[in-house]
């Protein structure tokens, strides 16, 4: 009796060795591939585009700074950005886009600080935007604030995607896989910066790629290229050069993220951010 | 900009109150997304009715057994294709239980639902079922008898202990059910309760009223199916059936009651930076749907009815009291579609910046259009009604008898 006690203990342990074993096999071999898949995932995904084949990844980290106080409304960088990246020209599609802020002086006599703030971003502020219809002597303050994608390290789109079709690069930029994704727009709701569309045309979710196709060979965003005051600034934390407008920038401001409270440690950086901004 | 563009953007301006982000312009989760977890709540409910005769020993709903775990299934059957009728790439959608990203709660989806659909539903009917196919088999000629003689899989024992074994397991079956059949819709409450980017949905109870509102609506879809397949089979009713759906029915809207009524006390005590939008949502933008239909009509209304007729026992008379189940049934089939309407549309209709709200223009045809949910919403009563007269002969309404020894 007793050997076979010991026995079918032996068994027992070798059964959970084994399947430890293979548990630990199963599991370890797809998390050892996650670092190279990843890398080669960058280079080859067709939400890459052609990255060039020298570039990796894990020796960038990009970062987009926005300067409110230097923003003029133009709508040049929602522009080229549609260009850019062929982005559907309706105006309810947009990697990038301006929203302009006129907060109204307090109501006499109200107790109130500021008046009421209202929010308008025509076409996305493509062309401009048209002189607005409150007037001018209630009018406190105005300025506008470019939106995109802000690249969040948390990033809640990516914990969303069923499919993974959505990630994020080792370089600090999150992506869609357009030959992945599956179009259930989990995404776009998980999104809550409003930063994600539907593309009519290939029936995925789009969104700002920051440029990857171009910050992968050393050129700027299309937005930061054509922005005629320097309002917004792309750099590479890992490769900063001295006087580079990123550590320029973080030197000079005090910088903020749009909606802090949600935890999703945005890589998109404000500078002169008001409170009514969300 | 061109003056094609500037139509398009006076025609878009015009759906908009306030100030949206650009591209929240458009809904992206349509009616089709409400129909979904409509079935999935109904599926769970009607389950948990026939769990509680074969677990908890409810004897009185032995008629409603076996037309719960059918209903079940033909609803369970259909679920997925909303969400197929969806997917911008429904081609790709094995992917989600291919390559599944694990930290989302959708891609849970294909496996819960699988273990649902196989593990419990499809087994248990199986266990509850063999010996009638075997004996069909052999009773049945044509394409019948070898419809239940493929059924029975080859399995033709029906020897005491075999039928032992098969009540045994469709015990053990049912236990693994009910926490399956919570998982199941508690996880569709959780694929919104889960998005902290919409105050309307990312609340930790949406999981929970989930549930209840899953078992409510699925009492209500088992109360009416009784009342409809014993009215077009002539049957008569069994009261004390009838009585203790009734009596369910009601206490699970008063539960389901109870937890929506917590969730908005405690949105408005607590006043969160979003509670301006979303009470203009409720009675503004929601004002039919939420407040005319899910609270008045949907809730309001069955629970004085069956509360009614909880207290009064046994006024009116029994065929006022069986037009009065059926109508509450379905009103409250109807205030849970609304509540899936106001949380799957709801939440898209006002804006993340919390400053303004966009309109929801229901299709007709179309692939996510009003036609196709009527299509999915009455294809499982098709698939149920065939169910019906294949696998439930009048004489088989009760559960299976357990065998000598059990």
């Amino acid at each position: 009796m007793k050997n076979r006690a010991v026995s079918r203990r032996r068994m027992l342990g070798t059964i959970a060795k084994a399947t430890v074993g293979v548990w630990a096999f199963c599991v370890t071999r797809p998390a050892r591939a996650v670092a190279e898949a990843t890398k080669e995932l960058v280079q080859k995904s067709a939400a890459a585009g052609a990255v060039p084949g020298d570039y990796d990844p894990t020796a960038h980290s990009w970062r987009m700074m926005i300067d409110i106080e230097k923003c003029i409304g133009c709508g040049l960088c929602a522009e080229a950005c549609k260009k850019e990246n062929k982005v559907p020209l309706k105006p309810c599609y947009f990697r990038t886009w301006i929203e302009r802020y006129i907060i109204k002086r307090a109501e006499p006599g109200s107790d109130d600080a500021r008046g009421r703030t209202v929010v308008d971003s025509p076409n996305g502020g493509i062309g401009g935007f048209p002189p607005t219809a409150v007037p001018k002597e209630e009018i406190l303050k105005s300025f506008f604030v470019p939106k995109q994608c802000n690249h969040c390290a948390n990033s809640p789109c990516d914990q969303a995607c069923p499919v993974g079709a959505t990630f994020s690069t080792p370089d600090g930029v999150v992506l869609v896989d357009p030959k992945y994704c599956i179009g259930c727009c989990f995404c776009i709701h998980s999104c809550p910066y409003g930063c994600r569309f539907l593309d009519p045309t290939t029936r995925t979710v789009n969104k700002c790629s920051l440029c990857y196709h171009r910050i992968t060979r050393g050129l700027k965003t299309a937005c930061t290229e054509v922005c005629p005051t320097g309002a917004r600034a792309i750099g590479d934390l890992k490769n900063l050069a001295p006087g580079d407008p990123v550590q320029v920038f973080l030197e000079k401001n005090k910088v903020q993220v749009l909606k802090p409270h949600l935890g999703t440690h945005p890589r998109m950086l404000y500078a002169g951010l008001d409170k009514e901004v969300g | 900009m061109s003056p094609e563009l500037r139509d398009t953007l006076t025609e878009a301006l015009q759906q908009v109150q306030g100030f949206i982000y650009p591209n929240e312009l458009n809904l992206v989760w349509s009616v089709v997304i409400v129909v979904y977890p409509y079935l999935t709540g109904l599926v769970a409910g009607a389950f948990i009715m026939a769990s509680l005769v074969r677990v908890f020993h409810v004897k009185a709903l032995g008629p409603i057994y076996r037309l719960s775990l059918l209903t079940a299934l033909a609803f369970l059957l259909i679920a997925p294709l909303p969400l197929l009728t969806h997917l911008g790439h429904p081609e790709r959608c094995l992917e989600i239980m291919m390559t599944p990203h694990l930290t989302s709660p959708m891609a849970i989806f294909g496996f819960v639902y699988a273990w649902y659909l196989m593990a419990v539903l499809l087994l248990e009917l199986w266990f509850d079922y063999r010996r009638d196919f075997v004996v069909w088999s052999r009773t049945e000629k044509g394409w019948k008898g070898l419809l239940y003689r493929c059924l029975t899989l080859g399995v033709m024992d029906v020897s005491d202990p075999a039928l032992r074994l098969d009540h045994r397991m469709g015990n053990i079956i049912t236990v693994v059910g009910i926490p399956s059949a919570f998982l199941l819709h508690g996880y569709v409450g959780f694929i919104f309760g889960s998005i902290k980017a919409n105050p309307w949905w990312g609340t930790v109870l949406m999981p929970i009223i989930f549930i209840f509102s899953a078992m409510v609506s699925g009492i209500a879809l088992v109360l009416f199916m009784y009342l409809c397949v014993s009215s077009f089979r002539k049957v008569p009713l069994n009261r004390p059936c009838l009585e203790t759906i009734g009596q369910f029915l009601f206490y699970a809207l008063v539960l389901d009651a109870s937890l929506e009524t917590l969730d908005w006390v405690h949105r408005l005590y607590e006043a969160e930076e979003s509670i301006g939008v979303l009470v203009l949502l409720a009675s503004g933008k929601l004002f039919y749907t939420f407040i005319l239909v899910q609270v008045f009509l949907g809730t309001v209304v069955p629970l004085v009815l069956l509360g009614a007729m909880q207290v009064w026992k046994d006024r009116p008379n029994e065929h006022v009291r069986r037009d009065l189940y059926f109508l509450s049934s379905i009103l409250v089939m109807i205030g849970i579609f609304a509540m899936r309407w106001n949380v799957v549309i709801g939440g898209q209709l006002f804006s993340k910046s919390l400053r303004g709200f966009t309109t929801y223009k229901l299709e007709l045809i179309g692939q996510e259009g009003l036609f196709m949910s009527v299509a999915l919403l009455a294809l499982p009563f098709i698939i149920l009604s065939v169910m019906l007269k294949l696998f439930l002969p009048p004489s088989h309404m009760s559960p299976p008898d357990p065998p000598p020894g059990e």
